[in-house]
């Protein structure tokens, strides 16, 4: 699913941004759905940032227009656009306290003191810091300023919020702590969330769709799971997730299933249509791989290199015409216990293998 | 064994030993003095003091003094910010051009910046003859030989000490500040005001108070452009003990200056932290 599924509360169309020869932007098309949490994901240099930037009114598009509720909003400056923006260092001003810092939207905006203290309230209450309202941003520890940060940007309810690697500065526990609250809160509050970041897993947890972008360009767009599942190219199969690829000849197809060939082996991929030309390539995810299958193992090989995770147990096995074939499998009860140079077999089933467009 | 405890406990004395040295023959020890001059020439007593404080010319060069560091200080704030503020907003390639241009002047001698102004502002210098060929004023306008002129040459001089401390403390300021300030709904101004201008008050107070320090007892470019008719404080000494020979009015005034001074640095420690404001800058 490519669209959003709720009315378009953003739209983008056609942005392009160049910095020199370089194309940061190289015209992206995209709807924001009201009230979704979007993220872009992609590799240093792929234009997320710039794209948010932009979007927030930092970076000016060469090319293209942003559309707000109708509304175009292309040439106007960041203030007058009325996004709510959370900074990878979360820029707190330094010389004001946690409380001014969060009333200083509603300052600006020129509300009642009275109206600003309830809503400094209400906003310290929604991020769990109601006793640090007299604190200075650098006594606050990292987690807390995060959250002082979300609190700033959201006072003033804007319709949609921007986070730009908001988690990246912190420790991987803290993290997946804050990703189930920043879900929470997008829950609660019901506000658009257009969010970066570069970590794959971030994307996946929190997002309702995710866009990956690729030297300026959306590669896909897709709710989390398709992503993951129906990767089309080999990039965006690579970068959500691991995967293996195999370049293999179709030799026939029926009933939803072409009969593959690929490094000497035989196996079947469920599809609605293989590719035109008899050749493509597969990705195949490393958890969908059983080792040691109970019955009728289709392939041989031997364990090169094991790495043990608690969880799970990374284990790369030769195979004479595969090649290195990434195995990922639960610790808990895998059908082998993984040794280097153990010969094992191994097989798939037909839907675990996804025909790439670019192969 | 005790020898090598013994050496290594008073090594970095014997190594601040020569400049301690020269600190107390040639510094401390004059101070000494002059304040003993101060209380003994020409009579034993407080008779310099007396004279200090009961002299209408000495309240008035004194008077001059504070007004015209005040009023250098203020010059010095206006374009030092402005000059600071430019050189960490603009493109980056320029950083380097701009910050030549604000040190040059710190390599040329304070006297020859003084001359240079006299040739600008003089009744027959650049400025007049230029207004007067433009048919702006008939007659020369009296732009030194006053306070007008020492201002001007003083604000010159000090500039460098307040772009200085500033251009460090604005080093030190993310840009994401103002952005975020932007982002969150403010304007330009706003922002500037409210997140800028406040984290810049520690540079503006070092600056401040080096420029206004320095200028208090700055010598030669009231002494040239004032031309004797805007009497600083040092300028006041000079007469009193090069012209005559006044050596006990002149010391007292010296100690004047001196408890002066330092009345001001008590006064701003109360709201700067001092030793980070002169000893950690940069």
């Amino acid at each position: 699913m490519t669209a959003p599924s709720s009315p378009s509360v953003l739209s983008i169309r056609k942005a392009v941004k160049r910095y020199g020869t370089v194309q940061a932007l190289g015209g992206i098309e995209l709807d924001i759905g009201e009230g979704e949490f979007l993220t872009l994901l992609g590799p240093s240099g792929s234009g997320k940032t710039t794209l948010l930037t932009a979007i927030a009114g930092f970076t000016g598009l060469d090319e293209g227009r942003l559309v707000l509720r109708g509304k175009d909003i292309t040439d106007l400056p960041p203030d007058r656009r009325d996004f709510g923006m959370v900074f990878q260092g979360y820029a707190l001003f330094p010389t004001m306290n946690v409380r001014n810092n969060i009333a200083f939207p509603l300052k600006v905006r020129k509300w009642k003191p009275a109206d600003i203290q309830a809503r400094v309230e209400e906003c310290l209450a929604l991020v769990q810091m109601e006793g640090f309202a007299d604190r200075m941003p650098s006594q606050l520890s990292g987690g807390q300023q995060q959250r002082v940060a979300l609190a700033r940007a959201l006072s003033f309810r804007p319709s949609v919020l921007l986070l730009d690697e908001p988690l990246s500065a912190l420790d991987k526990k803290l993290r997946a702590d804050l990703q189930w609250e920043l879900k929470d809160l997008h829950r609660k509050l019901g506000v658009t969330f257009i969010y970066v970041t570069h970590d794959q897993d971030e994307a996946l947890s929190m997002s309702d769709r995710i866009v990956i972008l690729k030297d300026g360009l959306v590669q896909q767009i897709g709710e989390p799971g398709a992503l993951y599942n129906a990767p089309r190219t080999t990039f965006v199969a690579d970068f959500l997730g691991k995967s293996n690829f195999l370049d293999v000849e179709v030799e026939g197809f029926a009933g939803g299933r072409a009969r593959c060939r690929a490094g000497g082996e035989s196996f079947e991929v469920a599809t609605e249509a293989p590719p035109a030309g008899g050749r493509g390539r597969v990705a195949l995810r490393p958890e969908r791989i059983r080792l040691a299958p109970p019955k009728g193992a289709a392939f041989e090989g031997a364990i090169r290199q094991t790495s043990y995770l608690g969880e799970r147990c990374h284990v790369i096995l030769d195979h004479p015409g595969f090649g290195q074939i990434l195995v990922s499998c639960p610790t808990w009860k895998s059908g082998v216990v993984p040794e280097d140079g153990l010969p094992v077999s191994f097989d798939w089933d037909a839907d675990a293998c996804v025909f790439l467009e670019d192969a | 064994m005790a020898a090598r405890a013994f050496a290594d406990r008073h090594r970095y004395w014997l190594l601040i030993l020569p400049a301690l040295a020269a600190m107390l023959i040639f510094y401390v020890w004059p101070l000494i003095q002059i304040f003993a001059i101060s209380f003994t020439e020409p009579t034993t007593g407080f008779g310099n003091y007396v004279e200090l404080l009961s002299s209408r010319a000495i309240r008035t060069s004194f008077v001059i003094t504070f007004r015209v560091a005040a009023l250098t200080t203020v010059g010095c704030l206006l374009l030092g910010y402005v000059v600071a503020y430019a050189i960490y907003n603009t493109r980056a390639r320029y950083v380097g051009l701009m910050l030549m241009l604000v040190l040059l002047p710190f390599w040329l001698s304070v006297l020859v910046r003084s001359f240079a102004w006299i040739v600008l502002l003089g009744r027959g210098g650049v400025v007049n003859d230029a207004l007067i060929g433009l048919g702006l004023i008939d007659r020369p306008l009296a732009l030194m030989h006053n306070e007008f002129g020492v201002l001007i040459a003083m604000v010159h001089v000090m500039l460098p000490y307040a772009v200085l401390p500033l251009m460090a403390n604005m080093k030190g300021i993310d840009p994401s500040y103002v952005a975020a300030a932007r982002g969150l709904g403010a304007s330009e101004l706003t922002a500037f005001r409210q997140v800028y201008l406040p984290q810049t008050l520690p540079g503006i107070f070092s600056a401040a108070l080096l420029v206004f320090v320095i200028s208090l007892g700055f010598y030669i470019t009231p002494a040239l452009l004032g031309g004797g008719r805007v009497l600083m404080i040092s300028e006041y000494i000079t007469y009193q003990i090069q012209e005559f020979l006044k050596w006990g009015l002149g010391t007292a005034l010296s100690v004047a200056l001196l408890v002066a001074t330092a009345a001001v640095i008590l006064a701003a420690a109360r709201f700067v932290n001092l030793r980070k404001t002169l000893l950690e800058r940069g």
